[in-house]
């Protein structure tokens, strides 16, 4: 090759390159997404209006294709029995698929337990999710980043690129992960994003019958959950692990873990 | 009414049992292979790191089981992947860890300090065995009438011995210099690799018996102790096996004769390990008791005095639950039983053999201890998941994760070591290695 010719074919072939690294630059979606940071997705859930139905359970399992049957569940509702010794006991057999029918509460290995009613001090239902942490552990430990942060907060597991090593379950401080029988890749709440990446809502926050759980832009100022936020006691949870969850709670006392 | 539904297992529910209050997705997803994945990996580090003794630091007395433990070390190696293959879900996508490595993650660097650690322990075995790679080829290639199998090793040699067939002595003070020096950067990688896989425990937040910083050491301390405690099992017991199939002539148990020819096996002159060896390598193995538990002892005791939240929950997983395991399997018997065996005067190989079979048991029961035990309590430090080995599997899941998966961990560095051992022999005898 001369080497007029050798230095044409290269000056080709660097402006070939970076004109596709420049078209790759430009389909960043990352850049695309952060050019309207007006949105950051959140949560609000109202504890005092939860009643322990379920509907949002079965709603979501069936809108997110985890199969009914199977003992894992992207949002759950625990129940809370606080008696006048002080004693606080909790359960919530499978993830309160079929809602709270029975006084009777489920401790697994250690049976049925029962409390009467004249004991109970206060009892109540507190609805999880994903928290969509804005630091998320569970992002930090994935070692080959399937599990990612969108810009407008949402956090997600590519199932294609899923190993399935199970260290982001044990990453996140809720409990919130798990493997998807069918699937076999990490799993857990997405806030619907096929649905309120389009304007919808929820399947959870659509199901309740009682308005207990909101999705909500908390950037924009004219958001109901982000009022909320501004302007109720909110709290959330296991905020010592510096994961800064996005899932408001109104009503939050010190047993909910 | 509950509804009954047909049940769909999903992953860890076979072998967990949940108690009191746990959260709906909980269970022991990290089982038996991960409990494989340090111990195996400790033990690689621990064998380098005892042949590194006699290299770096000229322990003489340690050259025969330092020769061993190099080659037992690199038999090792593949098998401390396995585990985390055999607990992936998707084991096809394993590669994905190099290909889109995501360095915030304490596995992603795995690939990486894993293969840079086999480069060193393969460049270190190649110098060591240079000196012998080339004269087998010479011999082989002066050999007339070749059967398939030779042709085949001296193929084998043709490639590894990558055309350095200079065997004059300035080239072999040469490879001495190598060796030391590979020896002397293994060290802190053999650390590395270690303490690494400590770090991926220590570092996860969400876990309160994990989350803590001494676990990268206790890690290379534990990993040493059973390095070495292996090697002084398994070498005590291939001498002796080599001596008595040289014997009987089974020589399909001397994979070196196998390979070389009977002549490679000194039947008068294979000797038993030597009391020297072995009360030489049991003085390290206590020193690195000693650091090992000093370290656990803290861990524990810190914990109890300070007292955060998660003691409450800790206490009752510690002393209850897992007492068993903890202080009569891990303690008393892996680590108290056998200090006082090998402290005991006139230590003979047999007395030493055993204590290192308890050690490795006890290292064995730390990993467990910690990745089960780990496990052991819900997020909600409200209630307990017991964890049961599937022993007998009953589909594929209970296979990788169950006992018969733990097996094959624990056999395959065995099958491998036989055949590397007809190219590598580790226990040859003659001048021919450093
Ligand atoms: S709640 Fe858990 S899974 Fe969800 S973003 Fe936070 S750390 Fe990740
Ligand atoms: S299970 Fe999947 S999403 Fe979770 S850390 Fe492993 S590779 Fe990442």
């Amino acid at each position: 090759m001369k080497r007029r010719d050798f230095l044409k074919n290269t000056a080709v072939f660097v402006s070939g390159a970076s004109l596709s690294l420049s078209t790759l630059e430009f389909l960043d979606p990352r850049e695309l997404l952060a050019s309207q940071p007006s949105l950051r997705w959140g949560f609000l859930v109202n504890t005092y209006k939860c009643v322990g139905c379920g509907f949002c359970v079965k709603a979501c399992k069936i809108e997110n294709d985890i199969p009914l049957e199977a003992n894992v569940t992207r949002t759950w509702v625990e129940r809370y029995v606080m008696t006048k010794s002080g004693e606080t006991i909790r359960d919530c057999p499978q993830g309160a698929l079929n809602g709270y029918t029975s006084k009777l509460l489920d401790e697994n290995a250690s049976g049925m337990r029962a409390v009467p009613d004249e004991e109970v001090a206060q009892a109540f239902f507190v609805p999880k999710l994903c928290n969509h942490c804005s630091t998320p552990a569970c992002v930090q430990v994935c070692p080959v980043g399937a599990t990612y942060q969108t810009a407008d907060g949402a956090v997600l597991v590519d199932r294609k690129w899923c190993i399935g090593c199970g260290y982001c379950i044990m990453g996140c401080p809720y409990g919130v992960r798990f493997f998807h029988p069918v699937e076999r890749v990490a799993d857990k709440c997405t806030f619907c994003y096929h649905r309120i990446s389009k304007g919808g809502n929820t399947a959870c926050a659509q199901a309740c019958p009682f308005g207990a759980r909101q999705i909500g832009n908390l950037r924009d100022p004219n958001d109901p959950v982000a009022k909320a936020v501004l302007k109720e006691r909110v709290g959330v949870l296991r905020s010592e692990y510096g994961t800064k969850p996005n899932v408001y709670y109104i009503g939050l006392n010190e047993e909910v873990r | 009414m509950v509804e009954q539904v047909a049940q769909m297992v999903v992953h860890g529910e076979a072998w967990t049992i949940k108690d009191l209050f746990v959260l709906p997705n909980e269970y022991v997803y990290w089982s038996i292979q991960i409990v494989m994945y340090p111990y195996m990996t400790g033990l690689v580090a621990g064998a380098f790191v005892l042949s590194s003794l006699y290299h770096v630091f000229n322990v003489e007395k340690l050259k025969e089981i330092a020769r061993y433990a190099l080659v037992f070390s690199f038999a090792l190696l593949p098998v401390a992947m396995l585990p985390l293959l055999l607990h992936l879900q998707q084991p096809l996508r394993g590669i994905h860890v190099m290909m889109t490595p995501h360095f915030t993650s304490a596995i992603s660097a795995f690939g990486i300090v894993f293969m840079t650690y086999a480069c060193i322990v393969g460049a270190e075995i190649w110098f060591v065995y240079r000196k012998f790679f080339v004269e087998s080829l010479l011999r082989l290639e002066a050999k007339t009438g070749r059967s398939s199998f030779e042709s085949i090793l001296k193929m084998i040699y043709r490639i590894i011995a990558l055309g350095a067939r200079d065997l004059s002595p300035e080239a072999l003070e040469a490879d001495h210099k190598a060796v030391k020096l590979l020896a002397g950067i293994g060290i802190p990688v053999a650390c590395f690799l270690h303490g690494y896989a400590g770090f991926i425990f220590g570092s996860v937040k969400a876990n309160a018996l994990w989350m803590t910083p001494l676990m990268p050491v206790i890690f290379i301390c534990s990993a040493v102790v059973s390095g070495i405690a292996l090697c002084i099992v398994s070498y005590a017991i291939f001498m002796e096996l080599r001596k008595w199939a040289a014997r009987r002539g089974k020589n399909f148990l001397l994979p070196d004769a196998v390979a070389h020819g009977e002549h490679v096996v000194d039947v008068d002159h294979l000797r038993s390990v030597q009391g020297h060896e072995v009360t030489m390598t049991a003085k390290y193995l206590l020193i690195f008791m000693t650091l090992a538990i000093t370290l656990e002892l803290l861990d524990i005791i810190f914990r109890g005095y300070t007292a955060v939240k998660s003691w409450d929950i800790l206490r009752d997983v510690i002393y209850e639950h897992d007492f068993v395991k903890i202080f009569i399997m891990q303690y008393g018997i892996g680590n108290i039983l056998p200090f006082l065996i090998l402290l005991l005067p006139g230590l003979t190989v047999r007395r030493a053999v055993f204590a290192s079979l308890l050690v490795l048991f006890g290292v064995f029961m730390m990993r467990w201890n910690v990745v089960i035990g780990g496990q052991a309590f819900s997020l909600t430090f409200d209630g307990f998941m017991h964890y049961h080995l599937p022993i007998i599997p009953h589909d594929i899941e209970t296979f990788k994760e169950g006992l018969p998966g733990a097996l094959m961990v624990i056999t395959t560095p065995f099958v491998i070591f036989y055949f590397l051992n007809m190219i590598v022999p580790a226990f040859m005898e003659d001048k021919n290695a450093h």
